[in-house]
């Protein structure tokens, strides 16, 4: 199954983010998505993809959240990259703050990586990074924001990934669920059957 | 959205002065507006930012967050205490703030039953209403209009109506259907419900795009909220201050009107805010606290309270419950609201239903031993799969199976139980705690009979049939060991004919203070089964109208 711009558009739609805002960000991307429906797309606008002075998340972060992503999705998932980059950097510009939470805590994982894998998190293998979260505890920690670096790990990068994931409708078909809680998915799809 | 401005000193010349913009204050001081009055509202908490509700809505799923920061509750200002062998989990449901606890609520608006004013005359226990369902029905359809209450008059138990509902009912879900086949086995009817949520774009807001977040936050505005009439009030003209707690309402030397509402402002000040009349609109619980904190010399036992009755008889609806899984897929958790319910065992809790090919027995009992139940078939049963995702220890395609194998077969009923009123259940002051103003904050005292234990029973025994006959194997059940409120604070100021035993006229003003009015679930003699904001609604709307025609006298 493929993460498309609409599941990017969803996705921050859900977590508060302006439509417009997030729509002229993909529509700067040759590999945005499958104009498959969504919001208008705001075709004309170019925000350009250059960090904005305020914005804590770059190149960078987006490298560690991606190579996280690509732990913590399903192994059959398409298009992370593009999904992880919109979200994360859509979501920045209209809440720096939690941005600074996802950096620091990127920061942090990063650090925990070079010091126990002897590299950065985002050039590790699978199975390093898989280790490097578990030895960090991420699996076991509980979310908290301003917790200690397990939780915070947890909160800004495990869930913060999770939950773009599983509120989107790709997310959510994958489960069975085309419109999953906290997706503006309309009121038919409750009425509708099992497919065959 | 209310344009709550920074000057928060008192308005002069002011005809009402309401206490609370939930819905019985924001619907009062819109109608008293519109009818040519000077309004101020006094609203203690804030006027929450719109643009914010999509945050609050991911505070709602993720973990890292208490459901008390969805509405920043909690804290010094909302402390309480809740003493005897029944916890009152306070806070969990309610909501200070522009808008009030319909920021948090799910929606459901179901008119009380003709039975429901009549407990006493039909069942010889509790009290009357000194009104009943006919004087309130042109108001009730009023509130429906004035909610935007999508609905379909298909409910045979329903008390009689004429006007069709402003926008047609939710279609029913995928395991209604599901359901109806076995409901139709057993006799047990199944019909639409009466949404305070848009099903087509009204009163400026959009139809419902199923964020499926309803309870505890809708951020499309679909689902209706009181912020939509302070709105239309300041439109009007009404003045609103927020985050500016009444401390008390002070009376004149004679001790028959209300002079002034003492408030605290943010930064330090207190004002007196003067009016014609006042109308204390801050729901079961804090409603009564305003009065007993109110306390004189005249008063000491606190304002409009010489009968005694201000905080007793406490009432509210208890959660009954059945669920587990079927074998079949059940497309659960794509809304977060219901479309259908039974109101069959509502006037008659005790009555047995014959289908095609079974029946629901009837209850060994009276009819008078049991309260009013009504049933409710979940849209929303098991797990969410983006909540079990980040509560969960694993990931990857580890935790894709895992949310593949929890999500798809859940079915559930809920249900509410009524309770009746009774004077050991009270609302009172705890002077051992003080809030973040150095008043004693509320002390619940809150408990359950044998005859709501009894109907909570005989809940479980009808949802049980229902599942069993559907084919669920059955999980758990929610019922008279581990029930848990509602959260619809009722009775606390109740309405009556006789000053001794009660704390307001049928006309909703108190007994004892001539300008002192009180709007709101407060004022229920005694509570149905039905969710009350509907009555709240349409008792406000005809407060306000009392409160019009006085104010023309005088």
């Amino acid at each position: 199954m493929e993460l498309t711009r609409r599941d990017a558009l969803g996705a921050l739609a859900a977590a508060g983010v302006a439509v417009g805002t997030s729509a002229a960000y993909l529509a700067t991307r040759e590999d945005g998505g499958d104009g498959s429906g969504g919001p208008a797309t705001d075709e004309g606008e170019n925000t350009g993809t250059e960090r904005p002075a305020e914005n804590p998340i770059g190149d960078h972060e987006l490298d560690v959240l991606v190579a996280a992503a690509e732990v913590f999705y399903p192994s059959d998932l398409d298009g992370i990259e593009p999904f992880v980059t919109a979200f994360v950097r859509g979501r920045a510009d209209d809440r720096p703050d939690h941005a600074r939470g996802v950096a620091d805590a990127v920061a942090t994982l990063d650090d925990y990586a070079r010091n126990w894998h002897d590299a950065g998190f985002a050039t590790l293998d699978p199975e390093d990074r898989e280790a490097a979260l578990r030895g960090m505890a991420v699996d076991a920690a509980d979310a908290d924001p301003t917790g200690a670096e397990d939780e915070r790990v947890r909160y800004y990068v495990r869930d913060e990934l999770l939950f773009a994931l599983y509120a989107s409708p790709t997310g959510g078909e994958l489960v069975g669920l085309e419109n999953p809680q906290g997706h503006p998915g309309g009121t038919t799809s409750y009425q509708r059957g099992p497919g065959p | 959205m209310s344009q709550s401005t920074a000057d928060r000193t008192p308005s002069e010349r002011v005809d009402v002065c309401v206490v609370g913009s939930g819905p019985a204050g924001s619907l009062v001081a819109h109608r008293l507006a519109k009818r040519g009055h000077e309004v101020v509202v006094l609203e203690a908490g804030e006027c929450f930012d719109r643009a914010d509700r999509l945050e609050r809505m991911e505070r709602s799923i993720r973990p890292g967050h208490g459901p008390l920061s969805v509405w920043d509750m909690g804290g010094p200002r909302d402390a309480y205490s809740s003493p005897g062998d029944r916890h009152y989990p306070l806070n969990q449901a309610r909501v200070k703030g522009v808008g009030g606890s319909t920021l948090h609520w799910q929606g459901m608006v179901m008119r009380l039953h003709e039975s429901d004013f009549e407990v006493r005359s039909r069942e010889g226990v509790s009290r009357d209403w000194p009104i009943d369902y006919e004087d309130l029905r042109p108001y009730y359809a009023a509130a429906e209009d004035a909610l935007s209450v999508s609905g379909d008059a298909d409910n045979p138990f329903a008390p009689p109506r004429e006007e069709r509902f402003p926008l047609p009912g939710f279609p029913p879900s995928y395991s209604d259907s599901l359901f109806a086949e076995a409901c139709e086995r057993l006799g047990v009817a199944m019909h639409s419900v009466p949404n305070a949520r848009n099903s087509e774009a009204r009163d400026g807001e959009s139809a419902c795009v199923g964020y499926g977040t309803c309870d505890p936050v809708c951020p499309s505005g679909a689902k209706y909220d009181a912020t939509r009439h302070v709105a239309k009030a300041e439109a009007a003209g009404v003045r609103v201050l927020d985050r500016v707690p009444v401390q008390r309402l002070e009376h004149d030397r004679t001790g028959e009107r209300v002079e002034a509402a003492v408030y605290a402002t943010p930064d330090g000040d207190t004002h007196r805010q003067r009016a014609r009349a006042f109308v204390v609109a801050c729901g079961g619980i804090e409603t009564p606290r305003l009065l007993l904190l109110s306390r004189s010399e005249t008063y000491p036992d606190g304002l409009a309270n010489s009968s005694g009755a201000v905080g007793r008889y406490f009432m509210d609806h208890l959660f009954v419950g059945t669920g587990g899984t079927l074998d079949r897929r059940t497309r659960q958790n794509h809304v977060g609201f219901l479309t259908s319910e039974c109101h069959q065992f509502y006037d008659d809790p005790t009555r047995g239903t014959e289908g095609t090919d079974g029946a629901v027995p009837a209850a060994d009992a009276d009819p008078s031993d049991l309260g009013p139940i009504k049933l409710e078939f979940f849209n929303y049963a098991g797990p969410s799969p983006v909540e079990t995702a980040l509560g969960s220890e694993e990931w990857g395609d580890d935790l894709l199976d895992s949310l593949r194998e929890s999500y798809g077969n859940g079915i559930a009923m809920g249900g509410l139980v009524g309770q009746l009123p009774r004077r050991e259940n009270y609302v009172a002051l705890d002077p051992s705690t003080t809030d973040d103003h150095g008043n004693p904050v509320p002390e619940i005292h809150w408990s359950l009979d044998d005859r709501t234990r009894k109907t909570l029973r005989r809940a479980n025994e009808i949802q049980e049939r229902i599942l069993t006959e559907l084919g669920a194997d059955i999980a758990w059940q929610v019922g008279p060991e581990n029930t848990g409120p509602a959260f619809h604070h009722m009775g606390t100021t109740r309405m009556g004919t006789d000053p001794a035993e009660s704390v307001v006229t049928p006309r909703s003003r108190t007994h004892d203070i001539e300008n002192c009015w009180i709007a709101g679930s407060s004022t229920f003699v005694t509570g149905g089964a039905m969710n009350p904001t509907l009555t709240i609604a349409a008792l406000s709307l005809r407060l306000a109208d009392h409160l019009d025609e006085e104010l023309e006298q005088n």
